[in-house]
């Protein structure tokens, strides 16, 4: 296809990604420079009849011009980047100079907000992304020895879990755990504990959104592995079973590596959906216990008072993340494209 | 031989029945639960004293005289005005759905037939694209939005969710194209068609497979947004996720979680609808990216 042709035909699609997603990372990347205006300090004399006293207030009027007149606040440089919201440095430092073991090391920046979060969100992608791959993989195997007329409703009753709005998936889920819902409720009986309560602590917390995750993307896997198990060679099955492969030596060395490329395909979409986990901590109200990366620039931006300094320079270091991320995939997949061409 | 293949031990059949049996109950039990208990007082849904209240309903029969009642989506619904809400998604669905759709297949027909470098590294940009967390991506719309009047209407959260529904439709919809024979659409430039002609008459009529799959997952995608509709849309012109998010922030009150239980089961029945209908498509557009590796 020549040039010219190409680019008329990608340019509505290009103009759309351009105009909001690459300017909005440089829009991004320049607020984060900046720090919201202090608010102006006006030094009043009150005069009363026991003399005179000096009173420092906010001027209201003069602050409020100044953050129209500048709505990007001031150049604060890489201020935000260091400051104890966000990488914490001197935090680091610190903790690192003092800390006797990495335990007590690691306690102390499960302190720093930025850390607490990058926290959760790794734990969350890496425990969530192999038991998704496990459990899929194990339903899909099920159902695959199920007579036929079963298979329909199984998947179609599988995919509600996935297809689900995230922030309504958590919340059903949120209620029937809630102490005084059926879940919360049986698990009061089970542990003879009528205070327990999956809110209360921040381990609990963690597992409750980590079963969220899982029971949340687990279909994604099912689907995938039990496509791909119809395409498993019957061949190889045979010879195998001549060879006298046991039910578990063929899933081993024949099924198994058949599915491969589908972990891949599967980790890779895990590790994507995990790493930008929001909805699940706004549907649990889990933000005391939990919070990701996402999380955390939501939290920035709503209110009254938003900071956007701080929630782009949050947002830079996410994506710095997922770019570290994708790396393999991206070498991979070039390494791929040249030895096509070549 | 294959009778051999496909014959079980006794016990693979009962472990496997079994396995997707507590499968079955794992992914549906909450959703027929809630929907169920939609219909019930708080005083039912959530029981102190007992869970089989939500079942006898014994509360419900207190409150209101009947076994069944639309308490919660009466007030949702009308007092509370969640049919506001559904118009504003049913607007923005369409339209992102349409739009980005429209962009999409030139998009995807044009990096699906260009063999050059920059065709790959396009790709490559979008995948990166795609992987962003959406969130991160709105932190940058707050300022200028505000600056410029933007913020807060529906044309500008459309086409935002167009632009992040971009990179993945472009890549499913490649992915289609590529299965479409080149021949096809060369041999009618052969006969003097025009590389946009062969594309409207020769490529647009075999491509609604493809186009229907990718058009569900773009509607899911903008369906299910929070991050974008939350941030970017003022009050009047919620959308349904960040409406029943806002429910939660006022359900303090006993009764009124009930409403947030009936919007969000009233949320949840058109994708019920859309997996009824579409499973099919569903299920090849998952696999369709997994099956090229």
């Amino acid at each position: 296809m020549p040039h010219r042709t190409f680019f008329w035909f990608i340019l509505p699609s290009l103009a759309a990604m351009i105009l909001f997603i690459a300017l909005p990372i440089v829009s991004v990347a320049v607020q984060s420079l900046y720090v919201e205006h202090e608010q102006v300090i006006k030094t009043v004399e009150n005069c009363g009849p026991f003399g005179c006293s000096e009173e420092t207030t906010v001027d209201q009027e003069a602050t409020r011009a100044l953050r129209e007149a500048e709505p990007l606040g001031r150049f604060n440089g890489f201020g935000t980047y260091l400051n104890r919201n966000h990488l914490a440095t001197e935090e680091v430092g610190i903790a690192w100079a003092e800390s006797e073991s990495w335990g007590d090391f690691g306690s102390r920046l499960m302190n720093l907000p930025l850390y607490k979060a990058l926290a959760f969100t790794l734990t969350y992608t890496f425990v969530v992304a192999p038991l998704v791959l496990v459990l899929g993989l194990a339903v899909a195997l099920g159902v695959n020895s199920l007579p036929r007329i079963f298979k329909g409703p199984t998947i179609f009753a599988s995919l509600l879990p996935m297809i689900v709005t995230p922030l309504i998936g958590s919340l059903i889920l949120f209620w029937m755990i809630d102490a005084q819902g059926i879940l919360g409720k049986t698990l009061q009986v089970i542990f003879d504990d009528p205070q327990l309560s999956l809110k209360a602590s921040p381990a609990l917390t963690w597992i409750t959104l980590i079963v969220y995750g899982v029971w949340h993307n687990t279909p994604f896997s099912f689907i995938v592995f039990y496509a791909g198990l119809q395409t498993v060679p019957s061949d190889t099955l045979e010879a195998a079973l001549i060879d006298g492969a046991s039910r578990w030596e063929r899933l081993r060395y024949v099924v198994v590596p058949h599915l491969t490329p589908l972990v891949v395909f599967i980790l890779l979409m895990q590790l994507m959906d995990g790493f930008r986990v929001f909805e699940p901590i706004v549907g649990f109200s889990a933000g005391a216990n939990a919070t990701s990366l996402s999380y955390i620039i939501y939290n920035d931006l709503r209110g009254d008072y938003q900071q956007f300094g701080s929630a782009a320079v949050t947002s830079i270091l996410t994506i710095i993340g997922v770019a570290i991320l994708l790396t393999p995939v991206l070498v991979r997949t070039w390494r791929d494209f040249n030895r096509k061409r070549a | 031989m294959s009778s051999a293949l496909h014959r079980r031990s006794r016990t693979a059949v009962i472990l496997s029945v079994g396995l997707v049996a507590v499968w079955l109950i794992i992914a549906s039990f909450p959703f027929i639960w809630t929907f169920w208990g939609s219909f019930k007082v708080q005083g039912d849904f959530f029981s102190k004293a007992d869970w089989r209240y939500a079942l006898t309903g014994v509360r419900t029969i207190a409150e209101t005289g009947g076994y069944f009642t639309a308490d919660g989506y009466h007030g949702a619904w009308i007092e509370q005005e969640f049919w506001r809400a559904a118009l504003n998604t049913l607007i923005v669905v369409v339209c992102t759905v349409t739009i980005s759709l429209t962009l999409g297949t030139l998009g995807g027909y044009a990096l699906a037939r260009s063999g050059h470098r920059y065709a790959f590294w396009l790709l490559m940009i979008a995948l990166v694209f795609r992987a962003m967390p959406h969130i991160t991506l709105v932190s940058g719309y707050l300022l200028p939005f505000f600056e410029w009047n933007l913020w807060g209407h529906l044309p500008t959260t459309i086409i935002v969710l167009v632009a992040i529904n971009q990179p993945f439709t472009l890549w499913m919809l490649h992915s289609f194209f590529l299965n479409i024979p080149r021949d096809l659409d060369e041999s009618a430039m052969v006969d003097g068609c025009t590389r946009f002609e062969a594309f409207r008459h020769v490529i647009v009529p075999v491509m609604w497979p493809g186009v229907i799959t990718t058009g569900l997952f773009s509607f899911l995608l903008a369906y299910n947004d929070f991050a974008v509709t939350a941030m970017l849309l003022s009050e009047e012109n919620q959308t349904m996720v960040p409406k029943i998010a806002s429910f939660l922030g006022t359900t303090q009150t006993e009764g009124d979680v009930m409403l947030a239980v009936a919007a969000v089961v009233s949320a949840t029945l058109p994708l019920f609808v859309l997996i009824l209908f579409f499973q099919r498509q569903i299920v090849s557009g998952l696999t369709a990216g997994a099956v090229k590796g």
